[in-house]
């Protein structure tokens, strides 16, 4: 990416180097957000519903890894996915795949953690009308979870926000390598090294727009499902 | 019309319900029968709740036995009851019933039609589409029993359906319900409301403290009781 | 959501992740470079002339010379590109690398404020700088992460005659990171600090630094490269790896060496052929 314009100046010519990054970091942290919810909002919900020995002892470890430290999370998944660790014959080290794992193992416990509470307190309201309808735990937990449904995009944005914002994980185990896996949030640590504040300083308000841009879109289909359902 | 269900009779034989030290029933001995509305009333705290539902199978008695039909551990497929605030699903008015008849097993094909109905049933025809949980207490009260009703059931159990609403609702209501109970299915109902009682029961059960004072047909109660407690709750006064 | 279509969810949406990576697999390799090559812009400026002649995506992850060598240690590289011989060699007497090429040379520049605290500014002798460094107590900042900077450094300070390990005090400032860090620190602390030409060129945020010392023969920045060792790890790329090395060393490779410049000023000195490098 040339460095001596400014990333306005970039962004209003379209410079493909700059919306490739863009793209990248969207690819990689929405993908994180797809995959935390597939595993975080079952989790959630089976936790929320069933009782089991050390279930509270679940509940605080699923609060406390919401603030898992993201280099941390980067080292452990670079551990793993190196070829000299146990998941190496994969090859997936300096990759967005291995980007996108780090960050679903970031986000899930923020996914899994929120559900498990909005379903809990959901449960509560509901025990006895679905209890007299005669519903099984699937029948339960569906109609829960779509009921739900708003607090969990809520959950889902968090997630998003912690994913896009970090940087710690995914320069451990992507590389930072142009083209491949530079984004946006990597991208500003390595202009900020290289001493063009400028551009990094540009970089980020654009990264910020992308964040309020999602948040916007989320909080009006929210609204609008709001409306529908009450 | 209905023929009879394995529902009813449910017996209620001996049955102690107790959560820790506290005894909410003891000994109950009841019959519920087809037939006219059974009103169960008696001051706050005497177990009528409780009462309900263990004979909705909600709660399993800590001594004693219940049976429906003559048999033991019944699922209650046949069984509905309408809570006293009842919980709205985050769902238009119309879903909310489509979804207590998927609950049911009720045939997807049968869904539109039977929706329809049961909204004309309790007079929220023009208000299908609204959102559940923004109708009025009157209105949410008549959809939950559309809920109920939507599980075709033998036996409908009312907890205090008009301890919250004004008295066009509650008239509403009880209108409801005795088109129900024309129906044949049974309508058993827990108040406090006295005037209530009177204009819906055939059979009256009174309790206090846990456990049965009186039971009787619904004039002989009214105009003739036989039990103390029974003569100082229609009078009015306080029974402690 | 029934399990069914639940589990068909997850699948979709992993292969579609792992899809995308399995087709860039194709021909690519991963060097695992300097943050010097990086930041001064080379790789920027030849590795588009090697992708455009062999069709391989050259994937440069940058990062200190010790994280580089330990990078392909582990397998996670191809090819390693570096500069500190006494590390590349030591890196191929443990049987990792295959055959180290000298590719180029670059020179180290000592930077400092312009106020000059030290009083060196403008000598061609880096060890006398550095003994006034001390003698003065100005500040300096050093990379301290195991990089061919930081280990020119410290072999520079060994020259001197002074054990920095020992001798250092609240003056020298050991920050572990990069380059660019480091000039970014010494920048904003008007301290000293010792870079490497390349990096100091392309290197924007100055304030009030200049080049205090260069020109002396000490401060020569040997680049060495090697493929890593297909027999420790079978997943090595080696004939991609061997094609990039071939060229680098190559009389075209070296030529695109040469010819990066940075404002008419040219960084690096290729020396494959220069075989005592």
């Amino acid at each position: 990416m040339p460095s001596d314009t400014t990333a306005l100046q970039l962004v209003l010519s379209g410079d493909p180097a700059l919306f490739a990054i863009v793209r990248l970091s969207l690819y990689v942290s929405l993908s994180a957000v797809v995959l935390a919810a597939l595993i975080g909002i079952p989790l959630g919900a089976l936790v929320a519903l069933t009782k089991f020995p050390g279930r509270q002892g679940v509940i605080v470890l699923l609060n406390a890894l919401m603030g898992l430290p993201p280099v941390v999370v980067g080292l452990a998944v670079y551990l793993a996915l190196s070829r000299s660790g146990p998941l190496g014959a994969f090859g997936l080290l300096f990759t967005a795949p291995a980007m996108i794992i780090a960050q679903t193992v970031l986000v899930t416990p923020i996914i899994a953690a929120l559900t498990r509470q909005t379903i809990e307190d959901l449960w509560i309201e509901y025990r006895d009308e679905l209890t007299a309808m005669n519903l099984g735990p699937l029948g339960r937990v569906t109609a829960l979870i779509w009921d739900a449904r708003f607090s969990l995009v809520t959950a889902l944005l968090a997630g998003f926000g912690r994913a896009a914002a970090e940087v710690g994980a995914i320069i451990i185990v992507g590389g930072n390598i142009e083209g491949f896996t530079r984004t946006m949030t990597t991208a500003i640590a390595l202009e900020t090294s290289k001493g063009d504040l400028p551009l990094a300083v540009g970089l980020g308000l654009v990264l910020i727009a992308i964040v309020i841009a999602v948040n916007a879109l989320a909080w009006t289909a929210r609204r609008a499902g709001e409306r529908l359902a009450g | 019309m209905r023929a009879p269900s394995s529902e009813l009779p449910i017996v209620f034989d001996g049955v102690t319900v107790t959560a820790g030290a506290v005894t909410i029933l003891e000994d109950i001995a009841l019959t519920l029968a087809p037939g006219a509305p059974t009103v169960l009333i008696g001051p706050n705290g005497s177990g009528k709740s409780t009462l309900l539902r263990v004979a909705m199978g909600l709660l399993a008695p800590s001594r004693g036995r219940i049976t429906w039909g003559g048999l033991e551990n019944v699922p209650p497929l046949r069984r509905a009851i309408v809570f006293q605030r009842p919980a709205m699903l985050r769902r238009s008015a119309a879903a909310n019933i489509r979804f207590a008849l998927r609950a049911a097993g009720i045939p997807r094909a049968e869904h539109a039609r039977r929706t329809s109905e049961l909204l004309e049933l309790v007079g929220l025809g023009s208000l299908a589409d609204r959102a559940a949980r923004r109708l009025s207490g009157g209105e949410q009260q008549r959809l939950a029993l559309a809920r109920a009703l939507a599980r075709d059931p033998a036996v409908l159990f009312l907890d205090e359906p008009t301890a919250s609403l004004d008295p066009t609702a509650t008239k509403a209501v009880e209108d409801i319900i005795r088109t129900v109970s024309e129906r044949n299915i049974k309508v058993v109902m827990a108040t406090h409301d006295l005037g209530e009682a009177r204009r819906l029961a055939g059979d009256v059960v009174m309790l206090h403290r846990g456990r049965i004072v009186e039971t009787a047909a619904a004039a002989s109660f009214f105009d003739r009781p036989q039990t103390a407690e029974a003569r100082t709750f229609l009078a009015g006064e306080l029974l402690v | 959501m029934k399990m069914l279509s639940r589990r068909m969810l997850i699948a979709i949406a992993a292969s579609a992740v792992f899809a995308g990576h399995a087709s860039a697999q194709e021909k690519s390799i991963v060097v695992a470079s300097t943050t010097s090559t990086q930041d001064s812009g080379l790789f920027g400026h030849i590795l588009p002339m090697f992708k455009a002649k062999t069709g391989i995506d050259v994937k440069v992850v940058a990062q200190g010379t010790g994280q580089a060598l330990d990078t392909a240690r582990r397998g996670d590289a191809d090819v390693v590109f570096v500069h500190a011989k006494p590390a590349e060699e030591k890196f191929l007497a443990e049987g990792f690398g295959v055959k180290r090429y000298p590719v180029m040379y670059n020179d180290f520049v000592l930077i400092g404020p312009k106020a000059d605290p030290a009083g060196i500014k403008g000598s061609k002798d880096i060890v006398a700088a550095l003994g006034a460094i001390k003698a003065k107590g100005a500040d300096f900042i050093s990379r301290g992460d195991k990089s061919g900077t930081h280990q020119a450094e410290l072999n520079l300070w060994k020259v001197a005659g002074i054990d920095i390990g020992k001798d250092k005090g609240p003056w020298y400032k050991e920050i572990g990171q990069g380059m660019g860090a480091a000039l970014n620190t010494a920048s904003a602390s008007n301290a000293y600090v010792l870079a490497d030409r390349g990096t100091w060129l392309s290197f924007k945020n100055r304030g009030d630094l200049v080049i205090a010392v260069e020109g002396d023969k000490r401060l020569f920045n040997q680049y060495g490269v090697m493929l890593v060792n297909p027999e420790k790890h079978p997943s090595v790329k080696k004939d991609l790896g061997q094609q990039l090395i071939d060229w680098l060393v190559s009389s075209e490779g070296q030529k695109a060496i040469a010819d990066y410049k940075i404002n008419g000023e040219q960084l690096f000195y290729p020396n494959a052929n220069d075989s005592g490098a």
